[in-house]
């Protein structure tokens, strides 16, 4: 089955993002195919490079990287949310006047129409986080 | 893309206090791009993101309600309000905006794209989801 994932929570608050996370990670071994994975809302802050998690601690945005590049996922982080949260890419750090970029590899910023594409596209939309 | 789908977009929170109304209606608007089939539903909290005269300024919001009165040209006219929430919250139809849409099968007639339903009729409209996003 093909399916598209939607994440709306930052990391460590909630669960929902390492639920998200697992599923993922679940459904490609199980032969799923991840057609993309988008984050909305708070989701943006999934995709910052700078989040340092003791090291005792998993570190989200470190999986979600991996996984995208062992799988070639297509993580996208929805630009107006990311603009409203600080998550930078090259082009926007420049654009806005911003210091050093934060967005971690393997995440890139696009608009909603990829969420939108990522329903018609898809079997499934599974949302996490609210 | 020829594959059309139906999307539901359930809004169940207040205009403000979050952010989830203003980022729902942003999907939706982007969304109309796609020509898909769309149906918007207002529950919950969520009716009061349609009430008229609303005046966020003193809060430092900025008010995006008029927004709404653009799904019509974006053919977004199915707008259900579950009427068990609006009466739950003392508020009619009345007291929410009108929204109009112009029916090109009928000589581009102005129509009202709100209706109410009962919890019946929303279960159906869930049921009729392809895609169902909750905000």
């Amino acid at each position: 089955m093909k399916f598209t994932i939607q994440i709306n929570t930052g990391p460590y608050t909630h669960q929902a993002s390492d639920t998200a996370y697992q599923f993922t990670r679940a459904a490609l071994e199980a032969g799923h195919e991840i057609y993309r994975i988008f984050f909305y809302h708070d989701g943006v802050n999934n995709g910052t490079s700078y989040s340092v998690p003791p090291q005792d601690d998993r570190n989200l945005q470190q999986l979600w990287s991996d996984l995208a590049e062992q799988h070639s996922l297509d993580m996208i982080v929805c630009v107006a949310a990311a603009q409203r949260r600080g998550i930078m890419d090259e082009g926007e750090s420049a654009k806005h006047g911003k210091g050093s970029p934060n967005i971690a590899p393997g995440f890139q910023i696009s608009g909603l129409g990829q969420l939108i594409e990522g329903g018609v596209q898809s079997d499934r939309l599974l949302v996490f986080g609210d | 893309m020829s594959d059309t789908k139906t999307f539901v977009y359930i809004n169940r929170k207040a205009p403000y206090g979050s952010i989830y109304a203003l980022e729902s209606l942003e999907v939706v608007l982007i969304g109309a791009a796609f020509e898909q089939d769309v149906k918007l539903v207002f529950m919950d909290d969520g009716v009061f993101q349609l009430t008229n005269n609303q005046d966020p300024e003193s809060i430092g919001m900025k008010n995006f309600s008029k927004t709404y009165a653009a799904l019509g040209d974006y053919d977004v006219n199915q707008i259900y309000i579950d009427q068990q929430s609006l009466e739950q919250r003392g508020l009619s139809l009345d007291d929410l905006q009108a929204l109009v849409y112009e029916d090109e099968d009928d000589d581009w007639a102005e129509k009202s794209s709100i209706h109410l339903v009962n919890r019946e009729e929303l279960s159906e409209i869930i049921e009729s989801a392809d895609v169902l996003l909750n905000f």
